[in-house]
């Protein structure tokens, strides 16, 4: 039997930030993974730090992130290859200019000023390369990317630097609570502890099942692909008023090109398959924007399986049913950005009881009358 | 590096190598041009400029990549040559899109 | 080209064109794509062209292609040449690139014969100007009748580089030197085998005849050498290597090398097809029953793509996935096909009596595989280093996937070809997990280049 203060199931982004916030206060961590860390989602993502265009629910949450991604190597002594060019939604006519100027209004008459409009000038200051027809932008100065498998490296390590244990290879049959605490029967032994965190990603469903109290999850894959090195030519990442587009160029000058492309999925045989109508589609919006880059080739087109809330927020929450089982999944293709926060809240949940930042609206009951 | 065994009946074509005009035999590679012709790379790499040359000729080390015609990243040694190509040794990761060299 | 066919074969090598041909000749519908321009692959390379000298100077093996091109080319398959397929997936749909354009088509059957490459040996200095691999130079005599110009050092372990050898010297080429890294041991563990390879003596009788003649012509084969270095500023200049016990040093502006040949997996691995390592070759087999079947419904595999066993084998089991492929599409009866499958099973098995004494002998040391030398460049598109990879695994990155995902090895333009076989010997060196408990880098399309437009342009013929 093996004993920790605090199980976490899923060693992805999420997982591991808790168990380094946790560990950070002194609560021994064990994670257990059913595959190895950041096999799913949390390693196949587009690595965008995004506070623009987010639910206005998240934006609390994420602006308070973004500040800690702005001094990200003081909490896991790496910058996690970090970039803060600013993110841009660009219009394209005068209907996108107005979706955009509502959506600016909207977010400041919330009292936030992260979310700017930039007319036609600004935005060919910002990105020259762009084909000459577009009219203006939603911009978010200090939004980024970085590199997701590195960032989970680093939570990882600094997490196992103050004790946390990572088990791979490792996955839950059944957890049973056990006087206060959780007894946890794995492919690996059995695991003893205190506290639950139930952060399993695209499974986490068919945990919070198990665990009795279930919800809507939605596992989806969604698609990405890289291109061949080219020299440096865009800063920016890019994302479109009215058509699906995410759209950046890394550190490596590999052009990294997605936006709710959904995958075929096989879930219980964790199958993806490319979708290539949706590429077709994706390219012809990437040549929309950047006619320049028609001969560029394409190295690789992969798919991550992700969970997904049917109203595209995520669960963020203390069950409503069990003592000392805490819930984080659900990020719908946008958790990247939110996980250094995600792993404090959870830390101030179970050890203070609560935490300072608004998360009623990711309750795991909300659904519960639609079930 | 490379020399090619004597076939004066073969029909030839005329290239363009890094500027320079050569005569070469029709239906090669441009990567068997490049190393009969005498350079002694054909590339410097995008993460740190190392000379590199064709190496497994069949398509799968992706190492021979050259500027043919103005486009970058072409494997040379999977292209054939044409009458009046253009080829190029590429520098990094080859051209800004939408520039030529 | 059509949007659908009964069967699809892609690759024109040995495999490819004995299943199209015996395929086509029993009434199925089947096209051939090839990315190169003319019929033969990589072992029959240029064989309808080839000018006499060149062909003589090749050899009788090389010969033998011509006439399978031939029953091919008169066969009623339908042959597209600098055809690239960048996609197979479950519901064999296939993505290609044909004149300029790309497209999916469908096939009721699919047989992927993608053939072998050079397994690629990392050590000091391969990635300079001048070092390549006996493959290579082979490619480079068949297709452009080019031969090394100031001579050549030849490295390595494996039959390739006596065969090579062995047409340089008969076409006036100066080898500088033979070094045969095959270790001592390995003569002692492949005797078990050599019983059985004398039930196809004629590859043995062969290599003695091969080194006989070059012995006969003054080339000299340098026994049990290790440590071997390709040196150079920009470009190769010399190559060192430990021979009894001391040092040497050859000055040459060209190296080739052979470490014995892998399947080229990349297709297989995309399509989702279930691989196995194999111990005995050193590489991942896409996994497949005796008539080629995969793992996935309708796509089989043959010849060396599915596991080394040379070129008369890969015919042979062309052949029978080709009778496979033609029985499913109802094409021949159960009986035809047994009873036509005959004579290409026998010969196939007696071809393959040579080939645990040769894996045995040309089997290369862990130390080789899993290189040393932490300096030396492993991942080449990448310039990954060997020690990179082992500061991976120990902090904590256990397989090669992950290895990859945080290291960069294997994401560059090659997509791990180069170096997928080193990084799991790496890894399993390094205290990650063992080579066949690993799975390879995952393979995803497309695995030849499709760029925007190419991808963009499917969806704009659409509307």
């Amino acid at each position: 039997m093996m004993e920790a203060d605090v199980l976490i199931i899923g060693a992805g982004l999420m997982g591991a930030s808790a168990a380094l916030h946790l560990s950070m206060r002194g609560y021994r961590c064990v994670v257990i993974d059913k595959a190895s860390p950041g096999r799913h989602a949390s390693g196949a993502n587009a690595g965008g730090l995004r506070q623009l265009n987010r639910d206005p629910a998240e934006i609390p949450l994420a602006m308070e992130s973004a500040r800690m991604w702005h001094q990200i190597r003081d909490l896991v002594d790496s910058d996690c290859d970090a970039r803060f060019p600013g993110q841009l939604r660009i219009a394209e006519n005068a209907a996108d200019m107005d979706k955009l100027e509502q959506r600016a209004a909207l977010v400041r008459s919330l009292g936030y000023q992260h979310e700017e409009i930039i007319g036609k000038k600004e935005l060919y200051q910002m990105v020259p390369a762009l084909a000459p027809h577009c009219v203006g932008a939603l911009v978010c100065r200090q939004d980024g990317f970085a590199r997701p498998y590195h960032t989970l490296t680093a939570f990882r390590l600094k997490a196992e630097s103050l004790g946390a244990r990572f088990y791979a290879d490792t996955e839950a049959y059944q957890m049973v609570q056990d006087g206060e605490g959780w007894q946890v029967r794995t492919s690996s032994g059995t695991f003893n502890s205190t506290f639950l965190i139930n952060c399993a990603g695209a499974w986490a469903g068919k945990m919070a099942a198990m665990l009795g109290e279930p919800v809507p999850l939605q596992p989806k894959a969604l698609m990405l692909m890289v291109t061949e090195r080219l020299p440096h030519f865009v800063d920016p990442v890019m994302g479109a008023a009215s058509r699906k587009l995410s759209f950046k160029q890394m550190q490596n000058g590999t052009l990294i090109i997605g936006g709710a492309l959904v995958a075929k999925l096989d879930f219980e045989r964790e199958k993806t398959d490319i979708n290539w109508e949706q590429l077709m589609e994706s390219a012809d919006t990437v040549l929309h924007f950047f006619p320049q880059l028609k001969n560029v080739r394409i190295v690789r087109a992969w798919a991550g399986i992700e969970g997904f809330m049917p109203d595209n927020i995520p669960v963020i929450s203390a069950s409503g049913m069990n003592k000392n089982l805490y819930h984080a999944f659900g990020f719908s293709a946008h958790g990247f950005q939110l996980s250094p926060v995600i792993g404090r809240i959870l830390s101030e949940l179970i050890i203070d009881g609560r935490t300072p930042l608004p998360i009623e609206p990711f309750r795991i009951d909300r659904f519960n009358s639609a079930i | 590096m490379f020399k090619q065994i004597n076939d004066s009946r073969a029909e030839t074509v005329t290239v363009q190598l890094n500027g320079n005009e050569v005569r070469v035999v029709a239906g090669t590679t441009v990567a068997a041009v490049a190393l009969t012709a005498g350079l002694s790379f054909t590339r410097t790499t995008p993460v740190s400029g190392a000379r590199r040359a064709p190496f497994c000729m069949m398509g799968v080390c992706y190492d021979c990549l050259m500027i043919i015609d103005g486009q970058s990243g072409q494997r040379a040694c999977m292209t054939y040559v044409k009458e009046g190509m253009r080829i190029e040794c590429q520098q990094g990761a080859g051209l800004i899109p939408g520039e030529s060299q | 080209m059509n949007n659908h066919y009964q069967m699809l074969v892609i690759g024109g090598g040995p495999a490819g064109l004995a299943a199209a041909t015996i395929a086509a000749n029993s009434g199925v519908s089947c096209a051939l794509l090839d990315e190169q321009p003319a019929p033969g692959g990589q072992i029959y390379r240029a064989v309808e062209q080839a000018p006499e000298l060149r062909a003589q100077l090749l050899g009788a093996d090389y010969q033998r292609g011509k006439s399978l091109v031939e029953n091919f080319r008169a066969s009623r398959a339908v042959y597209f040449p600098n055809t690239s397929v960048w996609s197979v997936n479950e519901q064999r749909e296939v993505g290609v690139n044909y004149q300029g354009d790309s497209r999916i088509i469908t096939a009721d059957h699919i047989l992927i014969a993608s053939g072998a490459m050079e397994r690629p040996v990392p050590f000091t200095g391969w990635t300079l100007p001048g070092v390549m691999y006996a493959g290579s130079g082979q490619i480079l005599f068949k297709s452009a009748g080019a031969i090394p110009e100031k001579g050549v050092v030849l490295a390595g372990s494996g039959p390739l580089l006596l065969l090579l050898a062995w047409q340089y010297m008969r076409a006036g080429v100066k080898i500088k030197a033979m070094l045969d890294m095959t270790p001592l041991g390995n003569r002692i563990m492949a005797l078990p085998e050599l019983p059985r390879a004398l039930l196809a003596y004629q590859y043995l009788t062969k290599g003695m005849t091969l080194q006989r003649e070059l012995k006969q012509a003054g080339v000299e084969i340098k026994n049990l050498v290790s440590d071997l270095r390709a040196e150079g500023d920009g470009q190769l200049e010399r190559v060192c290597y430990r021979h009894r016990g001391r040092e040497h040093t050859i000055e040459t502006d060209l190296l080739m090398t052979h470490f014995g040949v892998i399947p080229h997996v990349w297709l297989t691995q995309a399509a989702g097809c279930r691989h196995l390592w194999n111990e005995s070759q050193q590489c991942w087999h896409p996994q497949h029953d005796e008539w080629g079947a995969t793992s996935i419904e309708g796509i089989f595999v043959a010849g060396d793509g599915a596991g080394i066993f040379g070129a008369k084998s890969a015919e042979y089991a062309g052949y029978l996935a080709g009778l496979q492929m033609s029985y499913a599409a109802g094409a021949v009866t159960r009986g035809e096909r047994n009873q036509q499958a005959i004579v290409y099973r026998k010969a196939m098995k007696r071809d393959r009596h040579i080939r645990p004494f040769l894996e045995s002998y040309f089997h290369i040391p862990r130390e080789i595989l899993a290189v040393q030398n932490n300096d030396t460049v492993v991942c080449r598109c990448e310039e990954i280093t060997a020690g990179q990879i082992r500061e991976a695994v120990a902090n904590g990155h256990q397989d090669s996937n992950q290895v990859k995902y945080f290291t960069r090895c294997g994401m560059g333009p090659c997509q791990g070809r180069q170096c997928a076989q080193a990084v799991a010997h790496i890894v399993a060196d390094a205290g990650g997990k063992s080579v066949s408990g690993q799975s390879c880098f995952r393979g995803r399309p497309p695995v030849t280049p499709l760029n925007l437009e190419q991808l963009a342009q499917m969806k704009r013929r659409q509307r």
